[in-house]
């Protein structure tokens, strides 16, 4: 085995390497927040009571075609199918095809994590709501989801630790992020070991900073003491089992 | 003399089931304005119930409940009756002010919070008149001091207390209790009665289940004893508990007793 540090050190700051690693935290980012809104949509479908159910039923469709099929699938659907679906007439980027495909499968599994935030919200909750004259809109937003936000927000942390590392599927569609950028670079000089070495390091980075970002959010929504803090020094760094 | 005040709670055959089981067999009562009418009865004989169904948290299956004059929940059309959008359900809410055995107060929010929450976001309250309105009303069951305390920060007592300001805040015609002492410790239940008997005694219309005697000789204008589903017996808190006409309210009454005396 025969590591080169000076290689190591040479790559960590390379141009296209912090390019990639930048465009990995944009997309990631991107396709979080548009995640977690469809997330919620989703939700709410699944859990409206409304005498017309087409709105869960089509939620209840979505979240099992996105959760059952694999995140690549589902990338190159949108990087290869549509556009031969649309006759060409829809071709997207292999940046912006990262992105919907991302979102799109993010949203199903946010989906799950926001209704059992809400579903953890005692109903006597919704009924003091209620009997205030509050309505179903009013309730969620003033009551529940603000509630419902404290049992959200340490899945959703493993969540978004789960996409920075996702978004290197993207890679299989040319999307400039740190692996691609990674790979360009060892396929010229067959560093591998060197250069994937840097690629880890810099997801782990990017990963730390969000399970610290995570931490934080978590203590800031506590407002029950009864409800103990996790960790203490580095007790964010391990918030517990999860998939990917 | 108190028979000519205005009806403000009007409930007429009403029937809820639950599935194969039918909780309200054909209730029938009156609130009238100023009133305090006291429901006691077994547990599962459907008190919560009838109270739910009063603002509409349940359907009924039949009969009919008006408050100050509305049908609640529900409009005649020529087809039948329909119930109303759930916006106009919200709207009538605002008429009924309700307690609930276990507080409900909104952890989030600290009590001032919790207090102005419907005001400023239902009933559109300028933000500074809301904060005066909520600091009054939490003065007046003694938590002046607590404003700033979050229900977590607040012994069972003083939480009950802001749930009845938090619920008096929307100006209810009427204001409804189910059980709220039965889940406090003992030496808490004399701070919560006292705000009830204050508010009974300035006029406020109440109907509150509860099965503190003490609370409805002092305060009851009339004690409805319920079981299975009807109303089994009616009267003044004196006819009620000195003179039961029926065996099952002799039972009931044997049984409170006994079980309040255990308790002291
Ligand atoms: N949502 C519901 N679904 C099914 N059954 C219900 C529901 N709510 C109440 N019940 C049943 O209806 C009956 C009456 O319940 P209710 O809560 O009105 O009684 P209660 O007189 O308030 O009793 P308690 O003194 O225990 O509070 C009980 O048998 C109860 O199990
Ligand atoms: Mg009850």
């Amino acid at each position: 085995m025969n590591f080169d540090p000076s290689v190591f050190w040479h790559y960590l700051f390379y141009g296209p390497i912090v390019d990639g690693a930048k465009l990995t935290l944009i997309m990631a980012v991107v396709s979080q927040t548009i995640g977690i809104v469809l997330g919620l949509f989703l939700a709410l479908g699944r859990l409206s009571r409304s005498k017309l159910p087409v709105w869960r039923w089509l939620s209840g469709i979505y979240i099992w075609l996105f959760r059952g099929t694999p995140l690549l699938v589902q990338l190159l659907f949108v990087y290869d199918a549509i556009p031969q679906m649309t006759g060409e007439s829809i071709v997207l980027g292999s940046i912006t095809s990262g992105i919907i495909a991302l979102s799109l499968n993010e949203g199903a599994y946010m989906a799950e994590i926001i209704r059992a935030g809400i579903q953890s919200v005692d109903p006597g909750q919704v009924e003091a709501a209620k009997a205030l004259g509050m309505t179903y809109t009013k309730t969620m937003r003033r009551v529940v989801l603000p509630q419902a936000v404290r049992f959200v927000i340490p899945p959703t942390g493993n969540e978004f630790i789960s996409m920075l590392k996702n978004t290197s599927l993207a890679e299989v569609v040319s999307a400039q992020e740190l692996l691609y950028n990674t790979q360009q670079v060892y396929a010229n000089n067959f560093f591998y070991f060197e250069l994937l070495s840097v690629a880890a390091l810099w997801y782990l980075a990017m990963t730390t900073v969000a399970t610290w970002i995570q931490s934080r959010l978590e203590q800031r929504v506590e407002y029950r003491n009864t409800i103990p803090n996790r960790g203490g020094l580095f007790g964010f760094a391990f918030p517990g089992m999860h998939r990917g | 003399m108190a028979s000519e005040r205005p009806l403000m709670v009007q409930v007429e055959d009403v029937h809820k089931r639950f599935g194969p089981l039918e909780v309200l067999k054909g209730i029938n009562m009156t609130v009238r304005k100023g009133e305090t009418i006291v429901i006691i009865g077994p547990s599962g004989s459907g008190k919560s119930t009838l109270l739910r169904t009063i603002n509409h948290l349940e359907r009924i299956d039949k009969g009919r409940i008006l408050v100050d004059g509305q049908l609640m929940g529900y409009r005649e059309t020529a087809h039948g009756i329909k119930e109303l959008p759930e916006r106009v359900v919200a709207r009538q809410r605002e008429m009924v002010g309700m307690v609930f055995q276990r507080f409900n107060l909104f952890p989030h929010m600290t009590a001032l919070g919790n207090v102005m929450e419907a005001p400023i976001h239902v009933r559109g309250l300028k933000r500074r008149d809301a904060i005066q309105q909520a600091t009054e009303l939490l003065n007046k069951v003694g938590l002046g001091q607590k404003l700033a305390s979050y229900p977590h920060e607040l012994s069972g007592g003083q939480q009950q207390r802001v749930a009845i300001a938090r619920a008096l805040a929307m100006e209810p015609a009427v204001m409804m209790f189910d059980e709220a002492t039965s889940a406090l410790d003992p030496e808490l239940v004399g701070e919560v009665l006292n705000v009830m008997e204050q508010l009974a005694h300035e006029g406020m219309t109440m109907l509150v289940v509860t099965h503190e005697m003490g609370f409805a000789r002092e305060a009851a204008d009339n004690v409805l004893f319920m079981d299975g589903g009807v109303v089994v017996e009616e009267g003044t808190p004196e006819a009620i508990f000195d003179h039961p006409r029926t065996e099952r309210a002799r039972a009931f009454l044997r049984a409170v007793l006994q079980s309040s005396r255990d308790e002291r």
